[in-house]
């Protein structure tokens, strides 16, 4: 398939969307002005775990253009609780606190008023006696019988634990030579998106109608929006066609849409709820995972890793959510493209007093990743093997595809080796080794970072009946309409909404390729969620394989009418014509055609020219499941998680200023392995941005708590997103090992650079301590961190 | 709240509206003036999404209050180009696919448009010196530097120019 001859995939083509964002002319949720429209305040709890006594709005509701003052009373009253991804039935989460207020920042009240100033001044005057509790902070204290739950109910902190064995661990690690155990701590980050959440609702009263624009990534988000209003789905129109500022995974807002639904429905005008950014980083329930890894791993004298015990203790925050869930998606990749015969996996979520976590980029496989390379390069020190060495030894070579995991995925299709060849020789790898060592003799800190790392795409959703056997989802469809208007004009309708991954570009190529029609020309629209088709959103690297799998799937219906006019208005047999540019051809004799325009007429107006049984018009739905879905895990949690595997291995080169801490980065190459890329310029777009995001996680980003649960990072002051200073200049080499599950070869790569880039850099701060006898296996390494601990031997030798 | 009368010359237009002395410039040109292209990310300084050009400077305009601006002239990403058409930079944008999800664009945009005004061949390290004060989530800043290089190249005929109407 790699050598498929494309006209449109694969080429450099602009973007379609580019050019409203260029123009200042993009749509986004806090442009939607609607007359008439009141805005809302939040009252925060200023205790992260707190009993609220009384709440006093009297003041508040006294201020000229405040109309209405809501509590946790209100919402209780009003509206459901929001699931949990969890068989935790007792949980109970609703938008507004119920009585305990379970992290600092969380909605106690909310004000409506004329405009939003007054509203912050009304929230301020809300008057809210707490008594505070004695908050849990530390996950693994939160896991002991001695701390007091978050959720009574519930019973305990710990929200999900299990352990699966896949094959044979005990024997495996009796057998093998060596046994090495470590902790790596990934600590809390997240994609913290430069547009923060918002949201419009509008309730019509005539209709019973809820329209809702937001900046969404949400699968389901209408249907649970309408569950927690009481309404059913039918009620509720959620407009996917505003432009979303960003995301990568974290904008889910069901919280903040249940509210401003509740808000807008209860008082009949439309209702505009819109995060500010101090909101965001607390109360926007949009932190990213924080784990613990207990790692082990059984290897021999020749560096073959044979087995692995992982443990991971995710500290999921306040509320269940998804969290839990971001421990699960790892368990398709658990050995990442390594030969590990047997695997044993724990996977705990506790609550604590902190803000809750949302889906981030790699849904829990980053921080995986980062833990697993961690692992590998631990096995290289202690056999005093090389690091590339025991990655040579130990990746999966081209010739085991397809490779079945212990934890039952199979990895379509790679070639592992030749990619990390490929990033060496452009790296210049013997280069970048003689620079380092001349560096280190002149005194500094230098080293050299690699990973080798998975990026499994597809999204489905097996890790739902694995955490929940009460939910047997199997599927996790895309749907994409393609029509054709009588003149010949083609739109495609995609049925979710975008966040900058390019998807109507995505879908015109797509489209365009099949019908052998110019992209350009196509127009690609998004439905709402009543005129959707059934669809899953963008989350899990996904759109490639599915959006572009249901429209190629749309498109060869549309190809077989139009071939099938044609064929009917030469008089001959179907396949005695061939489809050519949109026009249909005889085989035998090209230069006797159908037009495109003719045929689209036919089909619009010339009943009676169409083939039998066909239906008039021009147009097609498709609805794609999942490839390899369709399959709950077995009683042993073995599972194919995602269908699709990318590669990607990263080679970076890093100095540490010995006094501050501060890692300079590059330079940096990347190889990458996502099968056919539709556009190449979006691929390596979200590629650059994936490893901007890595650098951040493994640099600088951290959510940081003091032992009372405040947040210490709650600006953009004191949360470092990177600059263009801190992203170095990076140079991409790709390489295409096709998916055979594909329509195009293609594989997902909206997680690109984020899922192999904390790894690398980790290594190579690794790396250039090593002289100084130093390891460090948490992230983030910022420079504080990073000073700490080489003054501890710097101050040794002085 | 006491209001206050402004004027204001944006994108070679005069408005005139009314702002309470603690609404900030950004909030006055996107809900007063409905010139919704500049965008909020921080509201604290940081981001640079609310960058516009005033007076011929690039600055934050979440930090400055609206009667502040008053009898100001400022030019937004609505500004860049005659309405319909795309500036050279703007087009150079689009060609190196310099965005994703277009949040930071108009900043972006604001920022290196002063940048090219001032330095009209710079160098990688001055391009990134330039941008450094506006964050980036979606592209990591690569295809930004390729976009204002191809800029400066094609401004100064170094490249054939391009047609501005994209
Ligand atoms: S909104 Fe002004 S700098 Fe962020
Ligand atoms: S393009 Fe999305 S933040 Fe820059």
């Amino acid at each position: 398939m790699a050598e498929q001859n494309f006209r449109y995939i694969s080429k450099k083509r602009r973007p379609k969307e580019d050019r409203r964002f260029l123009a200042g002319s993009g749509v986004f949720v806090a442009d939607i002005a609607i007359p008439g429209m009141l805005h809302v305040g939040l009252v925060a709890s200023p205790y992260s775990f707190a009993r609220i006594r009384s709440i006093n709005a009297e003041a508040a509701l006294a201020l000229p253009g405040v109309h209405l003052v809501v509590t946790g009373e209100d919402i209780v009253a009003g509206t459901d609780p929001m699931m949990s991804g969890l068989d935790a039935p007792k949980l109970r989460r609703y938008v507004l606190a119920d009585g305990i207020a379970r992290y600092a920042g969380e909605w106690v009240a909310a004000v409506v008023a004329d405009t939003r100033a007054i509203a912050e001044d009304a929230a301020e005057l809300v008057e809210v006696e707490y008594e505070p509790l004695t908050p849990v902070t530390d996950p693994e204290q939160a896991m002991s019988s001695e701390s007091p739950p978050l959720h009574p109910e519930h019973g305990s902190n710990i929200l999900f634990q299990k352990k699966w064995v896949w094959g044979t661990v005990e024997e495996d690690f009796a057998a093998a030579d060596h046994r090495i155990a470590f902790r790596a701590r990934w600590h809390r980050s997240s994609t913290v998106p430069i547009e923060t959440f918002g949201v419009v609702s509008q309730w019509n009263q005539a209709q019973q109608l809820l329209d809702v624009w937001a900046s969404i990534q949400m699968p389901k988000f209408h249907d649970l929006l309408g569950r927690a209003l009481r309404v059913p789905g039918n009620a509720i129109r959620v407009h996917y066609d505003v432009d979303v500022g960003g995301s990568y995974g974290v904008k889910r807002g069901l919280k903040h849409s249940i509210l401003g639904g509740y808000l807008a429905k209860r008082l009949g005008v439309p209702v505009k709820l819109m995060e500010d950014r101090l909101e965001n980083m607390r109360g926007g329930d949009a932190q990213g995972p924080d784990r613990i890894f207990d790692m082990q791993a059984a290897f021999n004298n020749d560096g073959m890793i044979r087995s692995l015990k992982i443990r991971a203790l995710d500290d999921c925050g306040a509320h269940a959510g998804r969290a839990p869930l971001q421990l699960g998606k790892p368990v398709g990749a658990i050995c990442g493209p390594y030969k590990v015969n047997s695997v044993e996996y724990e996977a705990i979520s506790v609550t604590t007093n902190k803000t809750p976590q949302e889906a981030v980029r790699g849904f829990g496989q980053a921080p995986t990743n980062f833990a697993l390379e961690t692992m590998v390069d631990r096995v290289a020190a202690h056999l005093g093997m090389d690091r590339l060495e025991i990655r040579r030894r130990n990746l999966i070579t081209a010739d085991q595809f397809p490779y079945l995991i212990p934890s039952g995925s199979t990895y379509d299709s790679g070639d592992f080796h030749t990619v990390l060849d490929k990033t060496l020789t452009a790296a210049t790898y013997n280069d970048l080794i003689k620079r380092r060592d001349a560096a280190r003799a002149a005194g500094k800190l230098a080293g050299i970072g690699l990973s080798t790392c998975l990026e499994p795409s597809g999204g489905n959703s097996a890790f739902e009946p694995l955490f929940n056997p009460k939910n047997e989802t199997t599927t996790w469809m895309e749907a994409s309409t393609i029509k054709v208007d009588p003149f010949g004009a083609i739109v495609v309708i995609m049925n979710t909404s975008t966040s900058g991954q390019g998807h109507e570009t995505l879908a015109a190529t797509v489209a365009g390729e099949i019908l052998e029609r110019d992209p350009d020309t196509i127009r690609v629209l998004h439905a709402d969620s009543l005129s959707a088709m059934p669809s899953n959103s963008p989350v899990g690297s996904r759109m490639a394989i599915m959006l572009g799998g249901a429209t190629a799937g749309a498109g060869k219906k549309i190809k077989a009418s139009v071939t099938a006019i044609g064929a009917k208005k030469l008089g001959v047999a179907i396949d005695a014509v061939e489809y050519r540019d949109g026009n249909v051809v005889l085989r035998s004799d090209p230069s006797k055609k159908v037009s495109w325009e003719v045929i689209v007429e036919i089909a619009h107006r010339k009943f009676h020219e169409l083939p039998e049984g066909m239906e008039p018009g021009l147009q097609a739905s498709f609805v794609l499941e999942v490839p390899t879905g369709g399959t709950l895990p077995d009683a042993t949690g073995r599972v194919q998680m995602y269908p699709c595997y990318a590669f990607e291995s990263h080679i970076v080169y890093a100095e540490i200023d010995r006094v501050t801490g501060q890692v300079t980065l590059g330079p940096y190459t990347v190889g990458h392995d996502c099968g056919v890329m539709i556009n190449p310029d979006i691929v390596h777009g979200m590629t650059y941005g994936g490893i901007a995001h890595g650098i951040g996680a493994a640099l600088y980003e951290r959510f940081l708590y003091d032992d009372t649960g405040q947040l210490l990072s709650g600006t953009f002051m004191d949360y470092l997103i990177p600059s263009s200073h801190e992203v170095p200049d990076v140079k991409i080499i790709d390489h295409c090992t096709p998916s055979p599950l594909t329509a195009f070869g293609q594989k997902g790569s909206g997680e690109a650079g984020y899922l192999g880039g904390p790894a690398a850099i980790a290594c190579a701060v690794n790396d250039a301590l090593s002289p100084l006898g130093l390891k460090i296996a948490e992230l983030p390494m910022t420079p504080s961190v990073l000073g700490d601990l080489i003054a501890t031997v710097e101050n040794k030798r002085t | 709240m006491s209001e206050h009368d402004i004027t204001l010359k944006v994108n070679g237009r005069t408005y005139r509206g009314k702002a309470s002395a603690r609404m900030t410039l950004v909030d006055f040109l996107r809900d007063e003036l409905r010139l919704t292209g500049t965008h909020t990310g921080c509201e604290h300084g940081v981001c640079g999404a609310c960058s516009i050009i005033f007076e011929g400077q690039a600055i934050r305009s979440c930090l400055m209050f609206a009667v502040q601006a008053d009898g100001a002239s400022i030019t937004t990403v609505e500004g860049l180009a005659e309405p319909g058409t795309l500036s050279v930079l703007q087009d150079c944008f689009w060609e190196t696919h310099a965005l994703q999800c277009g949040f930071c664009t108009p900043g972006m945009l604001i920022a290196s448009q002063t940048l090219l005004d001032k330095n009209r061949l710079p160098t990688d390290e001055e391009i990134r010196e330039a941008i450094s004060g506006n964050l980036c989530r979606c592209t990591g800043y690569k295809q930004i530097v390729d976009a204002v290089k191809l800029a400066a190249q094609r401004l100064s005929g170094l490249n054939a120019p391009v047609k501005s109407d994209g």
